[in-house]
């Protein structure tokens, strides 16, 4: 599905690093997958992740895969610019033509950049809805947002089609979001991430926490958007039956480092890195 | 008092104005006043923009119209005619109050009407007669942060409006016209000022909503618990959040008119009969309705000699 050739990649991750705590000289040294730890032994800083540099391009899919800790959630806040990172830069193809770091915008600028171009599908609802509103409202908030006149019968038009489009009843968009189930509320989290058409989706373990089967139809739906749209996607998961499904590329993370990077079927099927050995030893088939 | 020695200001204090005050002129002292005037020539230089302010101590509680007063207070000058109306009304207790303990302190002419006024303080109304260039008024403002509703945080608050971020307003509109067909906010409905901040317009009616817009007077809004000051100046847009296809409606009077004065075109209140059988309806701004009734008076004596006239 990748096609690289000449085009410039959607998003470029140019060496970014988290550190939580005070950070000391040696915080980078001392942790890693050789030394077993992210916990700096001298300041105790934890080293969220460090290095991490890839590209993403257009109708690709990235998975990003590892062990709870492994810095691959907070590496994906960071994408979505909820976190300022440490250190690194992020460009996106259609800020300043790739030029401008994201990091270094302003608050009102990433918040635009937040809305219209990166779009986030978080494990819990709790995290990307707002429980106190109807689902159409969820949906409808990123329409609303910079409007000065909104038209009404077109966010209402708008708000069904995305109900439609990820198969929710459209008799139920005017019920509270807490009484949705969680597949539900799911694909309600990826109707208004959809919203506003972003350039890039960016994915948190959209399917964590639903049982088997609302997990198949809802990793479906994904497939089947990206397969629509070609939108360019980053999904984190501990799960490599996800990965498998979905992805093109994948990561692997350990201790906030990338241990093995490369195509999906390659990596499933001849992991190099003793931890890609295990991980995919220890998968269930 | 002459106006010369109140700008002197630390020998004014020196001075007592009216009978039986040892009190500087207009209760606080000049260095409080100074502090709330420069905070409210911000708040006239970013319309619709929140200005924290001190707030101090005045002799009445707060919520009951501190901000408002304070504003007052510190910018009434000794020419001022001072006009103070509750819900419309002149005569109402916390009005007659305010103007009493205003005027105590200032010695300012009193005025219930509203074209001779320079300063009118109100609470939960704009007059119905037209302000005019030169005019104040200062509203006291219960609640000033229009986005409360929406979100309880203050600092998420003041993010949204640094960030021109109202999607979580428009959402509650947008969650009503679902719900009812229209947006049923009643008191306190949120406006656009200068096309930039969200603001508070306190709580009155829909019906006055358009006159904030394009005001010849100046618009100052005072919240004294919650400390913060906010202006429109005049000639400021002003206008309701509305959907393209859902406009923003004043209240349904018609059919309606005044039992008093007859009037259609002035907000109206609905008091209910002893017999609890309907309602009637009257003016809730009175200097309007007494106006309006001199006037149909008039016309109706003017009548009456020209029928004498005509028989002669």
């Amino acid at each position: 599905m990748a096609s690289r050739g000449q085009c410039s990649p959607v998003l470029r991750v140019d060496n970014v690093g988290k550190i939580y705590g005070p950070g000391c000289p040696y915080c980078v040294e001392l942790t890693g997958p050789e030394h077993g730890r992210n916990v700096c032994p001298k300041c105790l800083s934890i080293v969220a992740f460090h290095g991490i540099s890839f590209e993403l391009f257009e109708t690709e899919v990235l998975g990003i895969v590892g062990e709870s800790g492994s810095g691959k959630s907070s590496l994906l806040r960071c994408l979505h610019l909820d976190e300022d990172p440490c250190s690194g830069s992020l460009y996106h193809k259609e800020v300043d033509n790739g030029r401008r770091d994201l990091f270094t915008c302003s608050w009102q600028q990433k918040r635009t950049i937040r809305t219209r171009l990166l779009a986030v599908v978080y494990q819990s609802p709790h995290l990307g809805l707002r429980m106190g509103l109807t689902a159409g409202a969820n949906v409808a908030e990123p329409l609303l947002v910079n409007h000065h006149r909104p038209n009404f019968g077109a966010i209402r038009a708008r708000v069904m089609d995305l109900f439609n489009r990820v198969e929710l009843p459209t008799d139920r968009a005017d019920c509270p979001i807490r009484s949705f189930s969680g597949g539900m509320q799911q694909r309600v989290q990826i109707a208004r991430a959809l919203a506003c058409n972003p350039s890039v989706l960016l994915l948190d373990e959209p399917t964590s926490g639903l049982d088997v089967s609302v997990q198949a139809s809802v990793l479906d739906l994904i497939r089947r958007i990206q397969w629509d749209t070609g939108l360019p996607v980053v999904i984190v998961s501990h799960d490599l039956g996800v990965i498998r499904l979905l992805t093109t590329r994948t990561l692997v993370m350990r201790f906030g480092r990338v241990v093995e990077a490369g195509l999906t079927d390659q990596i499933l099927s001849d992991p190099q890195h003793p931890y890609t050995q295990q991980l995919v030893a220890s998968a269930l088939t | 008092m002459k106006l010369s020695t109140v700008a002197k200001g630390v020998e004014s204090s020196l001075f007592s104005n009216g009978p039986s005050t040892g009190y500087n002129f207009g209760y606080l002292n000049e260095e409080i006043k100074r502090e709330i005037r420069r905070k409210i020539l911000k708040a006239v230089a970013i319309p619709g923009y929140q200005v924290p302010y001190s707030s101090p101590e005045i002799p009445i509680a707060r919520g009951w119209g501190t901000g408002g007063l304070q504003i007052t207070l510190s910018i009434i000058g000794p020419e001022d005619r001072l006009k103070v109306i509750d819900q419309g009304c002149d005569d109402s207790v916390n009005a007659v109050n305010l103007k009493r303990f205003i005027s105590m302190m200032t010695g300012c002419e009193v005025t219930t009407e509203t074209t001779m006024a320079t300063l009118i303080q109100t609470r939960h109304r704009v007059p119905d007669t037209p302000l005019k260039q030169g005019q104040i008024l200062v509203f006291q403002v219960p609640i000033p942060e229009p986005l409360r509703e929406v979100e309880p945080k203050v600092e998420l608050c003041r993010r949204m409006h640094a960030e021109g971020d109202y999607g979580l307003m428009w959402v509650r509109l947008y969650e009503e016209t679902v719900r009812w067909g229209r947006v049923t906010v009643g008191a306190r409905y949120p406006v656009l000022v200068h096309g930039r901040y969200v603001m508070d317009p306190s709580p009155i009616p829909r019906w006055d909503i358009p006159k904030l817009n394009r005001n010849e007077a100046l618009l100052l809004f005072g919240a004294g618990r919650e400390k913060r000051l906010y202006a429109v100046p005049p000639h400021t847009s002003v206008e309701p959040l509305e959907f393209e296809d859902v406009p923003f409606t004043v209240e349904d009077q018609r059919g309606k008119a005044c039992e008093l004065c007859g009037s259609r075109d002035s907000f109206l209140d609905e008091i209910p009969r002893e017999d609890g059988l309907g309602s009637r309806w009257c003016c809730s701004d009175t200097d309007f309705c007494s106006r309006k009734r001199l006037e149909v008076s008039r016309a109706k004596g003017r009548a009456l000699i020209l029928k004498k006239d005509a028989r002669i």
